[in-house]
């Protein structure tokens, strides 16, 4: 069996298709384990991991911790909000006072975009990026593709379309590169000021009707409006982008065909997915998260497995 | 690379009779037991006694699961390359039952400690018994000693034992292969 061909994990861009399909085929083994009476495995034991979130999070964090809790490794966690950050301290040397306690791998989100790359050339651990900023989600992107290949068995050939906040979303970006190296079709829709300029470069479908967006697809993976990231208003109100691009049972139902509505989660519902779309049984949206376990399991065991002991 | 084929067709498939009527002899009609093969290549010893045990006991359920042990291994990041998983596949439940740990050539022992690890993710077996093809002898790492054997081999640890199966590589043999 190959290596993965990176130290660290800071964006799909990085990853090769047979670093992702190892990967892929590793969180099969530990979706297993992760159903078993007892979830744990020793594998990691004798490594230390900080998560460091400089940005809120639930199910990315919980997952990240659940997950290396399952495999036994030892975990800090640090959230910028109650530390020293608030004190004026540095990225780097936040990083370094962590690591001098002898820390192996270091889990980052954080609102800057590239982060973690900057990081990765000035500290010695490997570094795993939970988000950074509107840039990448690699193992946001990495679970979705799971998804996509344990409803339909392979991702190559599939259709999927990502639908909202295109412009601030890690998740489309990472998403877009994961899909396409697995050999998926791949467009995005949603109104034009939530578009990147350059989006097409990345060879992908542009379309502004949801409708015909989702007559085409597989898979619709639906994002939230990331308000927060807002710095102009880009549409003239929630309740008109709802109408527009918020997916409801009716227009599922009017589909010729059943498609499969995945969400990276915090759901706004009624803006971008109504409840009974969310809860139906079309939704993957909690299989997603269960996926997120082992994919990020799977993730920091490969990586783990490069730094031999001794 | 010199090949000396210590088991070779007839006297394979005697050895692997052989060892299931010791089996019957300690777990009479199989309700309580069970057997475990352990991944990736104990996996065709175990479906070869359970298949033979069912021909000779065919009234008896005979229960026959593949464990992965990979996750449980000690040498993880102690090698070059990282370890390959298996599936894991164990469609019964082990609490209290008498499980026989099934693999095709114990050496070092190690394998074994790791699948003994693994099988307790599956509940509390009564007793738990290990079956070998091949024994290594005088090798062992940790204490770890076989119930049942088919072969005992004087090697030394340079040298490899090959088990090799009729249903993946066409034909029932064991080799004992010297690296020149």
């Amino acid at each position: 069996m190959q290596n993965l061909s990176t130290r660290h994990l800071l964006g799909i861009k990085d990853l090769t298709e047979n670093d992702i399909q190892l990967i892929l085929e590793t969180a099969d083994n530990f979706k297993e384990i992760i159903n078993r009476p007892i979830k744990k495995v020793p594998s990691l034991r004798d490594v230390t991991i900080a998560n460091i979130f400089f940005e809120n999070s639930t199910r990315t964090k919980l997952s990240f911790e659940l997950a290396q809790k399952r495999l036994s490794a030892d975990i800090i966690n640090f959230a910028a909000s109650s530390s020293s950050v608030s004190k004026g301290e540095t990225l780097i040397d936040t990083v370094n006072n962590i690591l001098a306690m002898k820390v192996d791998m270091i889990v980052m989100r954080h609102p800057y975009p590239g982060a973690g790359i900057f990081l990765s050339k000035h500290i010695n651990a490997q570094i795993v990026n939970a988000g950074d900023g509107a840039h990448e989600h690699p193992t946001q992107a990495l679970l979705d593709a799971f998804s996509i290949r344990q409803k339909y068995g392979d991702v190559a050939g599939k259709k999927v379309v990502i639908v909202g906040d295109i412009l601030h979303s890690r998740v489309a970006l990472s998403n877009i590169l994961c899909l396409q190296k697995l050999g998926a079709e791949v467009m995005v829709c949603g109104p034009t000021t939530l578009m990147p300029r350059y989006i097409k470069d990345l060879g992908v479908k542009v379309e502004h009707n949801l409708l015909k967006a989702l007559n085409w697809c597989d898979v619709a993976n639906m994002l939230r409006i990331q308000l927060e990231r807002f710095d102009i208003k880009y549409f003239p109100s929630i309740r008109e982008y709802s109408m527009m691009y918020g997916l409801n049972k009716q227009i599922l139902d009017s589909l010729d065909k059943e498609i499969i509505v995945m969400h990276p989660g915090p759901i706004n519902r009624g803006v971008e997915i109504t409840s009974d779309v969310a809860d139906s049984k079309q939704s993957v949206i909690l299989e997603q998260v269960e996926n997120g376990v082992a994919v990020r399991m799977a993730v920091m065991y490969l990586l783990a497995s490069q730094n031999q002991v001794g | 690379m010199l090949h000396k084929q210590l088991l070779s067709s007839p006297k394979f498939e005697l050895t692997i009779k052989r060892l299931c009527y010791q089996l019957i002899e300690n777990h009479n009609d199989f309700s309580d037991s069970v057997i475990i093969g352990l991944q990736p290549r104990g996996i065709y010893l175990a479906s070869c006694i359970q298949k033979e045990l069912q021909n000779i006991l065919p009234k008896s359920t005979i229960n026959c699961g593949f464990l992965d042990i990979t996750f449980f291994r000690d040498d993880f990041r102690r090698r070059e390359s990282p370890l390959v998983p298996n599936s894991t596949r164990i469609d019964f439940i082990i609490e209290g039952k008498n499980v026989i740990i099934v693999d095709d050539v114990l050496f070092t022992g190690r394998t074994i400690r790791s699948g003994m690890d693994a099988m307790l993710a599956y509940g509390r077996p009564k007793t738990v018994e290990l079956l070998v093809l091949v024994d290594r002898r005088f090798s062992r790492e940790i204490p770890i000693e076989p119930d049942y054997i088919g072969m005992q081999v004087d090697s030394i640890a340079s040298q490899n034992v090959r088990v090799s199966w009729k249903e993946s590589e066409g034909e029932n043999k064991v080799e004992l292969i010297t690296n020149k």
